[in-house]
């Protein structure tokens, strides 16, 4: 193996490609080959290293420095100051405010507070090599698994970990298992569901993009104690780098002999089929996205039967996502007890949150269940922009609800989150201050429902949709009283009566905002006034002129 | 292993395409070959938005209407681009360049404002570099 001087690590997640890291390092590369040190310094494309929005990021190592916000100009002055005379480009580094900078990694509190279980590899290994996955210890679960244990043990592992559905249900992982399990089926599907969809959530797109073999091998474990031998990654088409990485490392995995037939010499066979969503938010409701495999509309079907008994071609089916999978190897690996000592006792582990909104630091967090979100807030990210106030976290997009400051300190996990009515979703956290309207929020994420909704059950269709008219309404100053009982009565039908969980859970925007911000309706309904400022009543001053007009006629 | 599924066949169809879209006849050719009827090929196709049954430019941009990027004004890159382009939401340009579409999220909510020109994301967008990002798109796709 080739031993380098300097290890460059840039972050090429879809973030900070985004925001210009491509131009950086073309720029670096061409610096290094200047100054003739191209065989010194490796030069390596990780992951999403979390920060995302200080991106582009370069973390230096040895020393663990990390460069925010470069440039294509930056590049001249890191390679020369740094690279060649050892002394790193203050300039760069991560700073708070007016104060003086933090010169590694391991000191700055955004990393520091964190726990990575499931981001272990994301930002330090490039996702485009299964070498360097191999070398942190990856495939060893699987190989542990299919070599070492029954199914059976599988299963048990799991279930004693407490681990818990992470695409937002929290349903626990080990027992759903154990239904597929226990079907008399020739034929049993894996699917992992990567169509992830909440607005706000970015978690699994960073999962498969800086770490596509941790799911790899989480549904090859999940194949080989449920006793199926083919598995289906649905991702979503808007995520073509992830799609990318995904081929790439399963071919990658195929060609090592650790995907196909006989995995190490057992028994155990397994095939992989890499599917393409095509732009419908409903699909990962796990039926919806079923009949999407299928080739059908992606409209979700009735429970029960459930897939676990009856799912992909009528074959018993184990759909898990992301941020589920990727933990797998970890508690196959190191075992139950591990993994138990973080989080709560009945949801135990890390979770993953895709922090966003009005945050000074946003960007990718994994943390203990069980965190409070004002650790998560103010002291991994950073807390509120300067001159503001906290108003309000999102939890669970477009499903979840809006926690207030007086529950700050609530303990984000399963169980505390449904008291407060929100959900824990899978993983977005928008972060909202007083420039923030309330109303708006809701009548944003209901418009989004209205959308999305695929159309086959009425209370879903109709129901959001008349929701939306009254929320519009207000929001333009002309509401009226009795619209909030009308909102409330509606929500609640809405989620009795529709089919999947898209439709249930839509209306819960609406009913938190009204639970926690109801003098805001009330402002906009009976003062005609938005306190945020957002609500826009010039269509309704028009309006008006237009009546007077009529009357004076 | 199973055929390829149906959304496959119209993603690798749709591609092939130089206008991005699945013609009337493509439909009934994979209805054809698939052994599914007309009525459902056409019903898939209509359902996912990434499908379009109408020609559409050679390069789609797809704009992310979240709530962060609705936070941080995303609105005036979305009005940017249509004064630009002189188009609304699901038009094309007259030159057949581009066509102008929304996405629910494209997950880049910590460089937002942001939007993906085909497989190309551009983040912390502001109203100033607008045209600049799409003359250039444009140029690369004529080398």
């Amino acid at each position: 193996m080739k031993i380098y001087r300097i290890h460059a690590l840039i972050c090429a997640g879809a973030q900070c490609i985004a925001a210009g890291g491509n131009g950086f390092e073309e720029a670096l590369k061409n610096e290094l080959k200047k100054h003739n040190i191209e065989e010194e310094v490796s030069v390596v494309e990780t992951g999403c290293m979390g920060a995302c929005q200080l991106g582009p990021l370069l973390v230096v190592y040895p020393e663990g420095i990390m460069y925010t916000n470069v440039e294509a100009k930056d590049a001249k002055e890191i390679v020369e100051e740094h690279f060649l005379k050892g002394r790193p480009v203050k300039r760069l580094m991560w700073k708070k405010e007016g104060e003086e900078e933090f010169p590694e990694l391991k000191d700055i509190p955004f990393f520091a507070k964190q726990t990575k279980i499931v981001l272990r590899n994301c930002g330090l290994i490039n996702p485009e090599d299964i070498n360097e996955y191999i070398a942190r210890d990856g495939y060893k679960a699987l190989a542990k698994a299919v070599a070492e244990m029954e199914p059976k043990d599988v299963i048990d592992v799991v279930k004693e970990s407490g681990l818990r559905g992470r695409g937002g249900a929290g349903f626990p992982t080990g027992l759903k298992w154990s239904f597929a399990a226990n079907q008399d089926s020739e034929e049993k599907y894996i699917i992992c569901n990567a169509d992830e969809g909440d607005p706000g959530a970015y978690m699994d797109r960073s999962i498969l993009e800086g770490d596509p073999h941790s799911v790899i091998e989480g549904m090859m474990i999940t194949g080989y104690a449920i006793g199926s031998s083919v598995g289906y990654i649905y991702v979503r088409a808007e995520y073509p780098l992830a799609v990318r990485r995904l081929k790439m490392a399963i071919k990658q995995a195929k060609q090592a002999g650790l995907l196909g037939k006989n995995i190490f010499g057992t028994n155990f066979s397994f095939d992989m089929v890499l599917m393409m969503g095509a732009g419908a938010f409903v699909c990962g409701e796990e039926t919806a996205l079923i009949n999407s495999i299928e080739g059908k509309r992606g409209e979700p079907r009735k429970k029960p039967p459930f897939p676990a008994i009856s799912g992909l071609f009528g074959k018993p089916t184990i759909i898990n996502n992301v941020e589920t999978l990727a933990n797998l190897p970890v508690i196959v690996d190191k075992g139950a007890k591990f993994f138990k000592q973080f989080g709560t006792e009945k949801s135990p582990g890390t979770k993953v949150f895709a922090l966003a909104g009005n945050v000074n630091i946003s960007g990718l967090v994994e943390v203990p269940m069980g965190t409070s979100l004002r650790k998560i807030v103010f002291d991994i990210g950073g807390g509120i922009p300067e001159g503001h106030t906290f108003k309000g976290a999102l939890t669970g997009g477009p499903s979840g609800g809006v926690i207030p400051m007086e529950f700050i300190d609530t303990p984000v996990d399963y169980e505390s989150l449904p008291d407060l009515g929100t959900i824990m979703g899978s993983g977005g956290l928008i972060i909202m201050d007083e420039r923030s309207c309330m109303v708006d929020v809701a009548k944003f994420f209901l418009k989004f429902t209205v959308d999305e909704s695929c159309g086959k059950c009425v209370p879903c269709r109709e129901g959001t949709r008349q929701m939306l008219k009254i929320l519009e309404r207000i929001t333009l100053g002309r509401g009226r009283e009795e619209d909030i009982d009308r909102l409330e009565k509606m929500g609640e039908l809405i989620k009795l009566t529709a089919l999947c969980g898209l439709g249930q859970t839509a209306p819960n925007p609406v009913l938190s905002t009204l639970k926690y911000f109801k003098e805001e309706y009330l402002a906009h309904i009976i003062d005609k006034k938005c306190p945020a400022g957002v609500c826009q009543f010039s269509a309704l001053k028009e309006g008006r002129k237009k009546h007077e007009a009529k009357i004076a006629h | 292993m199973k055929q390829k599924s149906l959304i496959d066949v119209l993603h690798d169809t749709q591609e092939e395409e130089e206008k991005n879209y699945l013609s009337r006849n493509k439909m009934i050719e994979i209805a054809k070959t698939t052994k599914i009827s007309e009525t459902k090929v056409y019903g898939v196709s209509t359902f996912y938005t990434m499908f379009s049954v109408y020609p559409r430019g050679k390069h789609i941009i797809r704009v992310c209407r979240n709530l962060s990027c609705h936070l941080s004004d995303a609105e005036k890159i979305a009005e940017k681009l249509k004064e630009i382009l002189n188009v609304d939401f699901g038009e094309t340009t007259e030159d057949g360049e581009f066509t102008l579409e929304e996405s629910s999220c494209l997950g880049m909510c910590s460089v937002s404002p942001a939007m993906t020109i085909d497989d190309e994301p551009f983040g912390n967008l502001v109203v100033e570099n607008i045209s600049e990002i799409l003359l250039k798109v444009k140029e690369g796709s004529k080398k």
